[in-house]
């Protein structure tokens, strides 16, 4: 077991580092290529507008996600990106469904395969879209689907709030009131919610910390 | 060398991202599969892992994909392809495209054609969201040995605990359903597709127990999903 877990953990390594290196090799080869090296202030300014809050969420979500999505999970979801809207609901369904415990090897074997599997058809359904872009985007962009799109989020954690609450109810019941308050009376924070997503792990930390210690779980 | 935001050259970039990402998912998929069955899973039970998970992604990468049409409206289409098949998602490429243009005075209204304002916006994409790829190696071996040591110590606080994390995970995209509530009918469509998708999970799950159909349990996820999709289309126009 130990390893597989080791294994993975040095072929992550190598893979996300050289994933670091291409991404970044993106901007530079057309820089290069074009001759145009933006001015270091356009992008330091450009860059004072998101890094505080980004650099922030990715340190978060660093942190929060890992010990979900295990050792393979974690290297190749922070890589093909999409982390809480498909990478992560696609990691827990599957857990869930297999009856596997996240942080076990079992779990790590059914994350990486359900991740993997997730940025596989990701990417192609993209790649496919893109050949095809001219045909779909009319239909894609149609008035008609867009409350479609724009209900995705509430679609997917809908399905998966009943298969985790119906089983931890009483886990659930803290996060969920504070969140459902807290959204009621700053409506503004939808917009924040990566940043939320461990204020709401640490309430539900500390809740069902109490309930363990009384013997209510 | 002429600058065209649809160059053959940033194509080229583009497809080249696209191999490494598909070779490392490929890579990671190969590994987890034969542990996996070298841990006496058997091979059924993974090949269901992997339809279910393949079937449930479409609708989200659809979504996905809508995100390139947006973004390419200004940034062509290869850019945006890379991003959001690299890392992206558009809720953080749209915010740097729009701080940099402004940064920069210019408007994404319509195709960048100047090459240094695309490569600057380029960049601040890049740099945005590096933190994120380069933390993971960095904070693994601390955060691994956190949990092993929380199961070691109390096996049914460390189940607890991830169950936990999960749940909170789940309560703050339950609750910014809520959100819009004060904004009238329109306010209520995605708390009304929230509740159609945990019926039809709900649903699903009677049937999975009480007829036996373990078929079933491979597609509810998705069901849930896309007919909470559908179920926005039809309801939207009523209530807005």
């Amino acid at each position: 077991m130990k390893d597989y877990m080791k294994d993975t953990d040095r072929y992550g390594k190598i893979w996300i580092i050289t994933a670091a290196v291409i991404v970044a090799m993106v901007p530079a080869a057309i820089c290069i290529r074009y001759n145009a090296w933006p001015e270091l202030t356009a992008v330091l300014k450009g860059l004072m507008g998101v890094a505080p809050i980004f650099w922030t969420v990715g340190v978060i979500e660093v942190i929060t996600y890992t010990p979900m999505l295990g050792v393979g999970g974690t290297y190749l979801a922070f890589v093909t990106g999409n982390l809480t809207s498909l990478k992560a609901p696609s990691a827990l369904s599957a857990m869930e469904s297999m009856g596997v415990r996240p942080g076990s090897e079992e779990g790590e074997v059914i994350s990486t395969i359900a991740i993997a599997v997730s940025s596989i058809v990701t990417t192609l359904v993209i790649a496919v879209g893109v050949c095809l872009l001219t045909l779909i985007a009319p239909l894609l962009n149609s008035p008609v689907l867009k409350p479609a799109f724009d209900n995705i989020l509430p679609a997917l954690f809908g399905g998966l709030g009943v298969v985790y609450i119906s089983k931890n109810w009483k886990l659930s019941v803290a996060p969920l009131l504070f969140m459902i308050a807290l959204f009621l009376a700053v409506p503004s924070l939808a917009s924040s919610v990566g940043v939320l997503v461990p204020v709401g792990v640490i309430i539900a930390l500390i809740a069902a910390r109490v309930m363990y210690k009384k013997g209510m779980v | 060398m002429a600058f065209s935001a649809n160059s053959s050259f940033l194509y080229g970039i583009a497809v080249l991202v696209i191999i490494f990402v598909l070779a490392q998912s490929v890579f990671f998929l190969v590994r987890a599969y034969r542990r996996g069955v070298e841990m006496g899973m058997a091979k059924e039970k993974l090949r269901r892992v992997m339809i279910s998970s393949a079937v449930f992604t479409v609708a989200p990468a659809v979504s996905i994909l809508l995100g390139v049409v947006t973004l390419s409206k200004f940034l062509g289409i290869p850019l945006p392809w890379i991003r959001m098949s690299v890392i992206g998602a558009l809720t953080y490429e749209l915010p740097a495209a729009s701080s940099t243009a402004k940064a920069l005075g210019v408007s994404l209204s319509e195709m960048v054609t100047d090459p240094k304002v695309y490569t600057a916006i380029a960049w601040v994409m890049t740099l945005g969201i590096m933190p994120s790829i380069l933390l993971p190696p960095v904070l693994m071996k601390k955060i691994r040995g956190g949990v092993v040591k929380l199961r070691s110590r109390d096996e049914k606080w460390g189940d607890l605990f991830m169950t936990s994390m999960f749940l909170g995970m789940i309560s703050a995209f339950l609750g910014m359903v809520f959100a819009d509530v004060g904004k009238g009918a329109a306010g209520l469509i995605p708390i009304l597709v929230l509740l159609c998708s945990a019926a039809l999970m709900g649903v699903c799950g009677l049937l999975i127990k009480k007829k036996n159909m373990q078929w079933l349990e491979t597609y509810a996820m998705s069901i849930s999903m896309i007919g909470a999709m559908v179920f926005a289309v039809v309801i939207a126009p009523l209530l807005s």
